[in-house]
């Protein structure tokens, strides 16, 4: 489980996260939903620690990750897995390459445990076959399925998605959603997705935080979502007119 | 403030560059590619330039020494001099700068802007010492092994230059080379080398790794490196100079 509380940052003059609590539950898939600069991805990255926290906790399992030193913060990332927007793979690497990274670097498995991993990886985001091929000769989708298995090599007890779905086509998107939600009730990993992509909403959406200029705004779940009265929130889930036609408040 | 704030953040990257490796079968793995990457690749451009300033330095030597006063076997002494002295080291070495350390710069550059540094990161890896420790240790490693190739290739340039040219004879070129030879010279000239080797590839891996923005900002990066590891280089064998030839 990670808690963050009160957690906020600023850049430069501008508060760009306000006092934001919110427990994401293990074994779900925890949603930070919201417009574009709202400052879902900077909760993202200062729950990894990629940016400093202003003020406030971030706690996995009771431990305040930004007061940990950097051995302790790498002790704690050694449990986490993240899918980046646009894959962060290796580009010198080969898929298989990308993939055993955490192995070789973390574990003492023989060369044929690390590829019965690889392989068993690849195989749960349908990669079979491609361990030779480098990270330029896969399309958009393929590196977002190959960055998962590099994320999920090391059986991560925590999972951080960076706009999964983002640049993919709704088919592709699907199979992605779909991918990360069976791993995270698999092996019962607590997960957060930053996305504003509402068919992932709809679909994987178990414990959802809507963040508006900053702030926690919002909390429910998928069913929840589409019955909301929150002014900004309505705004946001029925933004387009397709959501308005196929599951606005008449037919919702 | 700004020199100051780049010189502190550079030895602060450094600090974190030699902490205990985390896996040092892989960081071994890592400086043998490095030797491979910036060594052997660099072989090509190191012979060429050897044997041809080799070949101008014996050229220009002979033209210079045009007086009945100054034995030939001057032409061989002063082409040895000069390559080991200056030459194979310093000048060498700035010319990797410009291909080693853009290399890097733009190598690491291209990683940080792409999320790879900080996926590496996320994974509990020191990224800095990954990424950056392997191209120092193999740079100091293989640094002198070239620099020795210069000197060598250096003075067989400027044999067939000065022979085929007619500037001096075979016998004297090479009794020219062999004259007033002080050993410790290359040693010198080899520690030099391992400085720069230094210096090269950790700012331009301190400009690469800080690297933040898109394409532009690493073609920043990039030449920042090239132009800073030249400006070190040329501050050291000024040093190495007043300290070990300088009276």
């Amino acid at each position: 489980m990670i808690e963050i509380r009160n957690i906020n940052k600023t850049f430069g003059d501008r508060q760009v996260v306000k006092n934001v609590s919110f427990t994401f539950l293990p074994g779900k898939t925890n949603l930070i939903i919201g417009e574009s600069g709202c400052g879902k991805s900077t909760i993202l990255k200062m729950m990894v620690g990629l940016h400093e926290v202003d003020s406030g906790e971030v706690l996995y399992n009771g431990q305040n990750f930004p007061a940990l030193n950097m051995d302790g913060k790498q002790e704690v990332r050694k449990k986490i897995g993240m899918l980046f927007q646009g894959g962060a793979l290796f580009d010198s690497q080969t898929l298989e390459e990308n993939v055993r990274f955490p192995l070789d670097m973390f574990t003492s498995m023989s060369k044929e445990e690390k590829l019965e991993r690889v392989n068993f990886c690849l195989e749960r985001v349908q990669l079979v076959g491609r361990n030779k091929l480098y990270p330029a000769e896969l399309s958009g989708g393929m590196k977002k399925r190959a960055a998962l298995a590099r994320a999920i090599a090391n059986n991560p007890s925590y999972l951080f998605c960076d706009e999964p779905n983002s640049g993919l086509d709704p088919k592709t998107s699907i199979v992605i959603d779909d991918l990360i939600q069976d791993i995270t009730r698999e092996y019962n990993i607590t997960t957060i997705i930053v996305t504003h992509d509402m068919n992932s909403v709809i679909e994987i959406g178990d414990n959802i935080m809507f963040v508006y200029k900053g702030e926690n705004w919002w909390t429910g779940d998928k069913s929840q979502i589409l019955k909301t009265t929150n002014k900004e929130l309505f705004d946001f889930v029925f933004a387009s007119e397709f959501m308005k036609q196929v599951l606005g408040p008449k037919q919702a | 403030m700004n020199l100051f704030f780049h010189i502190g953040r550079y030895f602060m990257l450094l600090y974190r560059v030699f902490k205990k490796p985390q896996n040092l079968r892989v960081y071994i793995r890592q400086i043998i590619f490095e030797i491979d990457n910036i060594g052997i690749t660099s072989l090509p451009i190191v012979a060429i330039i050897s044997i041809f300033m080799g070949g101008i330095i014996t050229i220009q030597a002979a033209y210079a020494v045009d007086s009945p006063l100054v034995p030939l076997y001057a032409v061989g002494f002063t082409a040895r001099e000069s390559m080991i002295l200056e030459f194979s080291s310093t000048i060498l070495c700035l010319i990797l700068a410009g291909k080693v350390g853009s290399n890097i710069a733009s190598e690491i550059g291209a990683m940080r802007i792409s999320e790879q540094i900080d996926a590496l990161e996320i994974m509990g890896i020191n990224s800095a010492s990954y990424l950056i420790f392997p191209k120092i240790a193999g740079a100091m490693i293989i640094f002198p092994f070239l620099v020795v190739l210069s000197m060598f290739l250096g003075l067989v340039g400027g044999y067939i230059m000065g022979v085929s040219s007619g500037a001096c004879t075979s016998y004297e070129y090479i009794f020219g080379i062999q004259a007033f030879f002080m050993p410790w010279k290359v040693g010198y000239s080899i520690g030099k080398s391992v400085t720069f080797a230094f210096l090269i590839t950790s700012v331009s891996s301190y400009y690469g790794y800080y690297t933040s923005g898109g394409a532009l900002e690493v073609g920043k990066s990039s030449t920042n490196a090239v132009v800073y590891s030249s400006i070190l280089i040329l501050l050291f064998s000024l040093i190495y100079t007043n300290l070990f030839i300088g009276h």
